[in-house]
C-alpha cells in the first residue's frame, strides 16, 4: 500500500507541474502583445515598457514560469489590470460560495444517484427501472444554463415559491440563504444524478452477474441480504472513482449556474473576467481549478486502492 | 461457421452467415429509443442543410416593428427583441451546432487517437510524457478549459473549435491508449512482429481496427457533448459572436424576457436538450450492439 500511495504521489505531482505549465502557457497563447490588449491602442510606449516590466514580459520564458511560480507558492497571483485588486483576495472571497454550492450538489447528487441507480438495477425491467433511465437519458442532456432557467420560470416567475436569483451566507441568513440555495443546488445536481444513477445501475448489474452472488443465492440466502450487502458493496466500488468526474462537471456546471442565479462565486468571477479580458484572473482560476481536481483525483485513487486491493498492483 | 451452417441445416432451419455490420445494425435498431434517436438526428441534418427553404425569414434581419411577437400563426414561436423569427433562428442555429460538434469531435478524436495510438504503442517514455499530459488537461473541467482558451485566443467559431479540439482530445488518447495496451498483447500482433510487419504497419493495419469499436461509441456520444459545450460558451457570451444564431446565445437573450415571453428562452434550449439525448440514446444503442459479450445473437 506504501509503495502505491508513493507512486500516486510523484504522478500526481507531475501533473499538477504540468497544470501550472498549462496555466502559465495560456497568457502566451494571447495573439499579438497582451499588454497592448490590455492597455489599448492608444498606449504610450512608456506605459507599455512600464507594464511589460511588471508583468515580468521582458524576462526569459522559463524565467518568466519560475517567477510566478515561485509568487503563486507564496499566495500572490498578481493585480488585476482591469480591477485593480489583488486577485488572491477576490477569489478567496468568492471561494467558500462556490465551495459550499459544489460540496452540497456533490453529497446530494451521489446520494440521490446511487439510490436511484440500485432501484432501477434491482426492479430491472420494470417501470421504475425505464423511468428511472429515462431521467438519467434526460439529465445528461439537458444544459445546466437552461435547466436553471426552467426552473426560475417555473418556481420563481409562475410558482413564486423561490426567489429567482442571489446569495446570501447561511450565517447570516439561514432560511433565505437555503431558499436561495435550492434552485442553483438542483441544476448542478440533476446532470450528476444522471451519471451517478447510470453507473450504479450498470456496475450493479454486472455484479449481480458474478459467480460469488450465484453462490449466496443457491446456499439460500435471503434475496435482499444478497443484492444490498453482498452486491452492492462490490458494485459501489466504481462509482467512488466516479466522485473526481463528478467534480470536475460540478465545477463546469458551477460557471454556468453561478451566472444564471447571480451568486458571486468563483464561476461568476471566471466569467466576468473572461468577458473583460481579464486574462490574469482567467489563468489564476484556471490554475486553482486544476490542482484541486489533481488533489482530489489524488485522493480517491488513494481510496479506490484501499478498498480494492486489486488496484494497487496495476 | 461452417460447423453452425451445418447444425442449422440438420435441424431443417437454414440461417443464412449474417455478417458482422449487419449484425451490429440490427441490434442497434432494435430498441425503438434508438430509432428515435437516430430520426432526430437525420431531421437536424436535413433542417440544417435545407434551412433557407425550411423558412421564408432571414435569421439576422432585424425588423423593429415586429419586435417581441408573441407566437402566431407568422411566426410560431414568436419573434425576440429586434423582431427575428425565433423559430427562424432555431433552424439556422442548428447549421452551427452540427459543424461546431461534427469537426470538433473529428478532429480531436483524430488527433487524440493517433497520440494514444502512440503512446500505447510505442510506451516507455513516449507513454509518459503524452498520458501525463493527457491527465493534466483532464484536470481541468472541458467548459472552464474552453472557456479559458476561447477567452485568450479571442473569439469567434475557429477559436471555439479550437478549444474544443483541446478539451475533448484527452478523452480519446486516454482510452485508445489502454485499448492498445491490451491489444498488443495478442497474439495476432506478435505474429505480425515475427514475419517482420513494420511498426506503422502493425498499427493502422492491425491495432486500430481492432479496438476502434469502443472508440466509436465515444465519438456519437461526444457529438451531443460537444453540441452542449458549445452551447454553454455561446450562453456565457464568449466564443461565437453576435448576430450569428446559436441556440445558446438565444437562451441568454431571452433571460431577460422570461416573465412575459418564456417562449424566447425556452425552446432553444428544447432543441439542445432533443438533440444532445439523440446522439446519446443513439451512442448507448452502438455501444450495446457492439458490446463483445453479445456477439453472435441477433
Amino acid at each position: 500500500m506504501a509503495s502505491f500511495i508513493i507512486r500516486r504521489c510523484i504522478q500526481a505531482i507531475i501533473v499538477i507541474f504540468l497544470v501550472t505549465v498549462i496555466s502559465f502557457l495560456l497568457l502566451h497563447m494571447i495573439p499579438g502583445d497582451p499588454v497592448i490588449r490590455i492597455l489599448g491602442m492608444h498606449a504610450s510606449e512608456a506605459q507599455v515598457a512600464q507594464l511589460r516590466h511588471e508583468m515580468g514580459l521582458d524576462l526569459p520564458i522559463y524565467a518568466q514560469y519560475g517567477n510566478w511560480i515561485w509568487n503563486v507558492f507564496h499566495g500572490d497571483l498578481g493585480q488585476s489590470y482591469i480591477y485593480h485588486e489583488d486577485i488572491t483576495t477576490l477569489i478567496r472571497e468568492r471561494f467558500p460560495i462556490t465551495f459550499y454550492l459544489t460540496f452540497l450538489s456533490l453529497t446530494i447528487s451521489t446520494i440521490i444517484g446511487i439510490i436511484a441507480g440500485v432501484i432501477s438495477a434491482v426492479k430491472r425491467a420494470t417501470f421504475i427501472d425505464s423511468f428511472i433511465t429515462l431521467f438519467a437519458n434526460v439529465g445528461i442532456a439537458v444544459p445546466t444554463f437552461w435547466l436553471g432557467i426552467l426552473g426560475i420560470y417555473i418556481f420563481g416567475l409562475q410558482l413564486g415559491w423561490l426567489p429567482v436569483e442571489g446569495w446570501t451566507s447561511p450565517f447570516d441568513d439561514f432560511w433565505q440563504s437555503t431558499r436561495q440555495v435550492i434552485m442553483p443546488v438542483a441544476a448542478l445536481a440533476v446532470p450528476n444524478i444522471a451519471i451517478v444513477a447510470r453507473q450504479t445501475r450498470s456496475s450493479m448489474l454486472e455484479s449481480i452477474h458474478q459467480d460469488y452472488i450465484r453462490t449466496a443465492v443457491s446456499k439460500g440466502l435471503a434475496q435482499r441480504i444478497v443484492f444490498y450487502k453482498h452486491a452492492l458493496r462490490n458494485a459501489l466500488i466504481p462509482v467512488v472513482t466516479l466522485v473526481g468526474i463528478t467534480l470536475i462537471f460540478l465545477i463546469g456546471g458551477e460557471v454556468l449556474t453561478e451566472t444564471v442565479f447571480n451568486i458571486p462565486g468563483i464561476g461568476r468571477l471566471l466569467v466576468r473576467a473572461a468577458l473583460d479580458n481579464d486574462y490574469l484572473i482567467v489563468q489564476s482560476i484556471v490554475l486553482i481549478i486544476g490542482v484541486i481536481v489533481c488533489f482530489t483525483n489524488l485522493f480517491v485513487d488513494i481510496l479506490y486502492g484501499w478498498i480494492d486491493p486489486r488496484i494497487r498492483y496495476r | 461457421m461452417a460447423e453452425t451452417s451445418v447444425t442449422s441445416e440438420l435441424q431443417g432451419m437454414p440461417q443464412p452467415r449474417v455478417s458482422e455490420s449487419r449484425r451490429i445494425f440490427k441490434v442497434m435498431f432494435s430498441r425503438w429509443v434508438v430509432i428515435i434517436g437516430a430520426i432526430i438526428i437525420l431531421l437536424l441534418i436535413i433542417t440544417a442543410m435545407f434551412a433557407p427553404l425550411l423558412t421564408p425569414y432571414e435569421p439576422n434581419k432585424v425588423n423593429l416593428e415586429d419586435s417581441l411577437q408573441q407566437p402566431s400563426s407568422q411566426h410560431l414561436l414568436g419573434t425576440d427583441k429586434v423582431g427575428r423569427d425565433v423559430l427562424t433562428r432555431i433552424i439556422y442555429g442548428s447549421r452551427i451546432a452540427i459543424i461546431v460538434g461534427v469537426v470538433a469531435v473529428t478532429a480531436s478524436g483524430a488527433i487524440g487517437m493517433f497520440l494514444g495510438l502512440l503512446a500505447g504503442y510505442f510506451g516507455g517514455w513516449v507513454e509518459t510524457i503524452i498520458m501525463r499530459i493527457t491527465d493534466a488537461l483532464m484536470s481541468l473541467p472541458p467548459l472552464v478549459l474552453m472557456l479559458a482558451i476561447a477567452v485568450m485566443l479571442g473569439g469567434g467559431v475557429p477559436t471555439v473549435l479550437i478549444a474544443l479540439i483541446v478539451a475533448l482530445m484527452p478523452t480519446y488518447c486516454r482510452l485508445m491508449c489502454g485499448q492498445v495496451l491490451s491489444a498488443k498483447e495478442n497474439d495476432y500482433i506478435m505474429a505480425s512482429n515475427v514475419i517482420g510487419a513494420g511498426n506503422l504497419r502493425i498499427m493502422f493495419r492491425h491495432l486500430v481496427p481492432n479496438v476502434f469499436p469502443p472508440l466509436l461509441v465515444l465519438i456519437t456520444l461526444d457529438l451531443g457533448f460537444a453540441i452542449l459545450t458549445e452551447a454553454s460558451l455561446s450562453f456565457l457570451g464568449i466564443g461565437i459572436s453576435p448576430p450569428t444564431a446559436t441556440w445558446g446565445s438565444m437562451v441568454s437573450d431571452g433571460q431577460r424576457y422570461l416573465l412575459t415571453h418564456p417562449i424566447l428562452s425556452l425552446s432553444p434550449g428544447l432543441a439542445i436538450v432533443l438533440i444532445v439525448l439523440a446522439f446519446n440514446l443513439v451512442g448507448d444503442g452502438l455501444r450495446d450492439a457492439l458490446d463483445p459479450r453479445l456477439r453472435g445473437r441477433i
